[in-house]
């Protein structure tokens, strides 16, 4: 049976844009098939507009790559349709353990607290994530949404315009010329849009090198993260075991610096390293091999005149996190509704720049932490290695150091603080629900909250009166009305109220907060709003 | 929140003082480091507060803040 990253899922097909004779011009055009670049095209098809995809490729990406999918990635990939396949597949897990040297340190579980609709993480082959959204694709073109994904269609050369942006397109049958209003670049962390437009991407390389594995074995550890710091069997280094889906484990080793990568490559030298991982009694087929270094560098800024970057194209982090796909999908999710509001002429062009300005406090604090997990694995000094070494034995006997053990802290959506979009906080509520932060889930009944705030700027009121909708320049904010009694777990109370009495948000497409009070104050939610839309 | 004490503050500075260096006795250089990191990270989280850590690892780089 063939592998899924093997059967091609959108073949080359002859558009009728390259028997044009004047190139066509389409409103959106994305580069790059991969999660980033399909969410992006689900979310601007399912409002309307019309999007074009182009990749280089005509298959889900080889091997495995991203695994671990947040809590939030599975929020986002609801909203886009996707959802329920990504959990239905995916391994759920939400426990870990830390060994240090020969011994288990300590355990710990992901997020105790209940009330979510979608588990902590779930890990998923990317190449799942892809054959998911591509369904996606395909379900939404059955509908008549105008989306469509071009295999085998490589950009050669970009031209951009003040209105537009123009493409040379090479496809098997020779080269042809298109046109977008709009250029969404998500062509990975070598992004080629990003070299044709000679702009920066600057940041830190690592120098460690780590051996990534995907094998496929028959094994019955219980389904947890396993991270191992100075191993018998990687003497100075880490490892790590994680489970995926049809028996594949992925594990990630570290090998230190100056290594000869092209040998530590072959099957004869990572088989011995695996099996003085797993023991001599396990059977296991190597899936997919990888030898990487890393860095930590972003864009200046992710939006550049009509073309705009998102994912890896824009940002790249260490792996320690799981903080590069869930982090793509995240400026997707920012980016599409604002994306929108602008074509539509609901707002002004230059509010795109909030998606640079957001994204970007979102990129700098993916790169702050796993950086400093990066420093904790991989201690850059004597004095580092020996502080780490002293969190890890006094991690086995006392509480208070396990926080301080770093093994990647695990993504969480970003509260922009200070973003020209929020409303100052006018609630004496909970943290987690200020403006900027991404809105917790939380029970209603049998039902669940985020579901209701899909997609549109909600007014949500807990116990408080207001009008069924709010039009304030074109936009139009549609009521959520809510009790504290609709929620018997009391989460809701917990999440948007604390100890104040009522309370009313108003929550924009991609459910973040824009702004809170205690009551609806008319004036005060349509200034709201047009902060929220650029035009405050 | 408490500011950084820098004046005298030991119920027993001599004994202290003594019980610090008797816990090394014995211990090779790397053994002595790990205890003395140990030690370390067990009062500062005894601490806690930020601002008295921050206050206190610019005292110990003797620097003038």
């Amino acid at each position: 049976m063939n592998k899924i990253f093997e059967v091609p899922l959108y073949p080359y097909e002859r558009s009728p844009d390259q028997d044009s004779a004047t190139s066509v011009r389409h409103k959106v055009i994305v580069v790059g098939a991969g999660p980033v670049g399909l969410a992006v095209a689900i979310d601007l098809a399912q409002q309307g507009v019309e999007t074009v995809v182009l990749d280089d490729n005509d298959k889900v990406s080889f091997g495995s790559r991203a695994i671990c999918f947040s809590q939030r990635s599975l929020e986002i990939a609801d909203r886009l349709g996707a959802g329920h396949k990504l959990v239905e597949k995916g391994v759920l897990w939400d426990a870990g353990k830390v060994y240090f040297d020969n011994r288990q340190v300590y355990e710990f579980h992901l997020q105790p607290d209940k009330g979510y609709g979608n588990p902590a993480f779930i890990n998923l082959q990317q190449y799942y994530m892809e054959k998911a959204l591509v369904e996606r694709v395909r379900e939404l073109q059955a509908d008549g949404a105008p989306i469509e994904i071009r295999g085998q269609n490589k950009v050669e050369a970009i031209g951009t315009h003040d209105d537009h942006v123009t493409l040379e397109v090479e496809t098997p049958e020779g080269p042809y010329n298109v046109e977008a209003d709009w250029l969404i670049a998500c062509d990975g962390a070598y992004s080629p849009t990003r070299r044709m437009l000679g702009l920066d991407f600057d940041g830190r390389v690592f120098e460690d090198n780590f051996l990534i594995a995907d094998v496929v074995m028959q094994a019955d550890y219980p389904t947890e993260r396993w991270f191992w710091f100075d191993p018998p069997f990687n003497r100075g280094q880490s490892a790590l075991l994680h489970k995926q889906p049809d028996n594949v484990w992925r594990i990630d080793l570290q090998l230190g610096k100056d290594i000869d990568p092209e040998q530590e490559r072959k099957p004869e030298n990572v088989t011995p390293r695996l099996r003085a991982m797993l023991g001599d009694d396990v059977d296991f087929e190597l899936e997919w091999v990888s030898i990487y270094t890393f860095q930590c560098r972003r864009m200046d800024r992710f939006r550049h005149g009509r073309v705009l970057f998102a994912g890896d194209s824009a940002h790249q982090v260490s792996p320690f996190g799981a903080r590069g796909a869930n982090s793509g999908l995240q400026d997707a999710d920012n980016l599409c509704w604002k994306l929108k509001l602008v074509i539509d002429g609901k707002a002004p062009e230059l509010f795109l720049d909030s998606y640079s300005r957001e994204r970007v406090e979102a990129a700098d604090e993916n790169i702050r932490m796993s950086t400093l997990s990066t420093e904790f694995i991989t201690p850059k000094s004597d004095m580092s290695r020996l502080l780490r070494d002293a969190v890890l034995d006094l991690s086995e006997h006392f509480e208070f150091a396990r926080p301080l053990v770093n093994s990647g802290r695990l993504s969480t959506p970003c509260a922009y603080s200070g973003s020209p979009l929020s409303s100052a906080d006018a609630l004496n509520g909970p943290e987690v629900t200020r403006p900027g932060a991404a809105c917790p889930d939380a029970p209603l009944g049998d039902e669940f909250l985020l579901p209701k705030l899909a997609g549109q700027f909600t007014l949500l009121t807990i116990d408080a009166d207001a009008p069924d909708s709010l039009e304030e320049g074109g936009v139009t904010a549609t009521r959520l009305a809510l009790s504290v009694k609709d929620d018997l777990t009391l989460e809701l109370k917990r999440r948007y109220l604390g100890d104040a009495p009522s309370a009313a948000y108003l929550i924009r497409p991609d459910q973040h907060v824009a702004a809170r009070r205690d009551t609806f104050e008319e004036n005060a939610f349509r200034q709201a709003i047009r902060r929220a839309t650029g035009k405050e | 929140m408490t500011d950084l004490i820098l004046t005298p503050n030991l119920d027993n500075a001599d004994g202290f003082y003594a019980d610090l260096v008797a816990a090394h006795d014995g211990l090779n250089r790397h053994d002595s480091d790990a205890l003395n990191a140990r030690l370390l990270l067990i009062l500062a989280n005894h601490i806690g507060d930020t601002a008295v850590l921050s206050d206190a690892l610019k005292a110990a780089a003797l620097k003038e803040t």
